[in-house]
């Protein structure tokens, strides 16, 4: 990327970050050289094969686990960000609480997080709103499709108002149609809430549809392969998978899988 | 949900129903057969086993049911509490897992001669057979339990920084407990059979011991009245059981 000296500073960094499991006797590499940048307030796709590093790449973002190589600095002065409480986590399976009505499991993070618990009701009644779940608070999960327990899941991961949104193949359990809908309803969410979203994927459409920008991994060995911006107009629409212009993106990246 | 409702009288119903036919078959098998009572006493002859002859029902059923449900208490406050610090010891779970699972092997009724020795005979025999087999089911569904967490979930809760005791009271405890039931249904039907094998091998008081009196005489109607009653105890017990899981696991978490 151009570094122009009056462009906003980076919200995300990373320099040349790498990961590798140490197991018995064999270490395996599962993220190398991973270097980008992302704005503040972008959507950026990560997209690639099973294995190549995706979720691990995630949970050095959400400072689950640390690196071996490289440097990752999130926040800047305007933007600052809090490691302890600024991270949002969505991931393939809903993951609700079963016992928990679908409001109390929205406010999971909130407790955890000690937060002043009147206000978090109201913004999770909110966020339930937003994600069009409306009039399901006291439903409990079991009662509720996947795809809205899917959604359930997003309005916990943005109860604490995190700065930063992470998402592990959200959509990747849910039937096409669901998907689609999923798809249209996150470009929302995201325009409306302002979050800077890290959404991983092995669905090339999906991550063009998405990203404000694309980064592609590849297997064996783990490498970043590219990393580009997506010049298409907000909002979007499903039919823009029609667009000659998304075409060429998406033909991009199933060259760089070896998939032309 | 209000079909839900109507489905539960009607089963509730049924039960009932099948019940009482049971009873009478059993009247009319007898009655109709012209058994001999000491082969097997009519309903109502069971029934006036209560107040014939000096058996102290009374004070044998408190017996049993004390027993019953001492032993049952004890195992589930030692297997639930042994279960946790498995769940918080890596390494004590890894050490005394294996044993536990081979001594669940063990017949525990076969231990009662030894408990006995140990314990000399009465109450405290009885109680201990009944919570050395209620314990295993309840520890081992237990621990199963605590060990059925989500990663991704621990995934979550750490990326906002919550404590290992936040994960265990927010998900992985209350993850657990429809496990915890199904280990302390299985133990109350145990319980039961624990403390009635240690009245059989030796006590002076309890249902258990009366049935081996009556045995003697013959009294066929005592001993029914006393294997009802024993029966009773673990439904009383069972139903305690339930109760507490109606009240704290949502419906669709329950293990069956
Ligand atoms: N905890 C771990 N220990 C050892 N290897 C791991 C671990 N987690 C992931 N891996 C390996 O690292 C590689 C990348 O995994 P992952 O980041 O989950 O890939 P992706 O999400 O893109 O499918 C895989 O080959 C996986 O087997
Ligand atoms: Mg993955």
């Amino acid at each position: 990327m151009l570094v122009s000296p009056d462009a906003p500073a980076p919200f995300i960094r990373l320099q040349g970050v790498s990961k590798v499991y140490r197991g018995r006797g064999q270490d395996f590499l599962a993220v190398s050289d991973a270097t980008f940048d992302v704005a503040p307030g972008s959507l950026v796709s990560l997209v690639g094969p099973s294995g190549c590093g995706k979720s691990t790449l995630l949970k050095i973002l959400a400072g689950l686990h640390g690196h071996d190589d490289g440097q990752v600095t999130i926040g800047s002065p305007q933007h600052p960000f809090d490691p302890g409480r600024d991270v949002g986590m969505v991931f393939q399976a809903p993951l609700l609480l079963k016992w928990r009505r679908i409001l109390e499991n929205v406010l999971l993070p909130a407790e955890i997080l000690g937060l002043p618990m009147a206000a978090a009701r109201e913004r999770a009644r909110a966020l339930l709103a937003m994600v069009g779940l409306a009039g399901f608070e006291d439903k409990y999960p079991y009662e509720l499709s996947g795809g809205m327990q899917q959604r359930a899941s997003i309005a916990r991961a943005l109860v604490h108002d995190p700065k930063l949104l992470l998402m592990d193949e959200p959509f990747g359990a849910l039937d096409a149609l669901t998907r689609d809908r999923m798809n249209i309803e996150l470009l929302r969410i995201w325009q409306e809430s302002g979050k800077t979203i890290i959404f991983v994927t092995h669905g090339v459409q999906e991550a063009v549809l998405l990203g404000t920008q694309v980064v592609v991994l590849t297997a064996g060995p783990a490498r970043m392969a590219d990393h580009f911006n997506v010049d298409l107009p907000h909002p979007r629409r499903l039919a823009l998978r029609n667009d000659p212009k998304f075409g060429e993106y998406t033909q991009r990246i199933y060259h760089l899988l070896g998939l032309d | 949900m209000k079909t839900d409702k109507g489905g539960e009288a009607r089963r509730f119903g049924l039960a009932v129903l099948m019940h009482l036919l049971l009873v009478a078959a059993w009247h009319f098998f007898v009655v109709l057969g012209e058994v001999p009572s000491f082969v097997m006493p009519t309903p109502v002859d069971t029934v006036k086993a209560l107040f014939a002859g000096d058996y102290r029902w009374g004070e044998n059923l408190l017996t049993t049911a004390g027993e019953i449900f001492g032993g049952y208490a004890l195992a589930v406050v030692i297997g639930i509490g042994s279960a946790l610090i498995f769940s918080w010891s890596r390494l004590t779970e890894e050490v005394v897992m294996p044993l536990l699972v081979s001594l669940n092997m063990i017949p525990k009724v076969a231990l009662g001669p030894l408990i006995i020795v140990w314990f000399s005979y009465g109450f405290l025999p009885n109680t201990v057979i009944a919570f050395s087999i209620a314990y295993f089911p309840i520890v081992l569904t237990t621990a199963r339990g605590l060990r059925e967490v989500e990663p991704e979930l621990i995934d979550l809760v750490r990326s906002i920084r919550g404590s290992r005791w936040q994960i265990f009271t927010k998900i992985q405890f209350p993850g657990a407990l429809p496990y915890i039931f199904s280990g302390m249904k299985v133990a109350a039907v145990l319980a039961v059979a624990g403390a009635i094998v240690g009245e059989f091998l030796g006590s002076e008081r309890g249902l258990g011991y009366l049935m081996l009196q009556v045995q003697v005489t013959l009294d066929t109607a005592a001993m029914f009245m006393a294997v009802i009653l024993i029966t009773m105890i673990g439904v009383v017990l069972y139903g305690l059981v339930l109760a507490l899981e109606r009240a704290m696991v949502v419906r669709d978490a329950r293990v069956s």
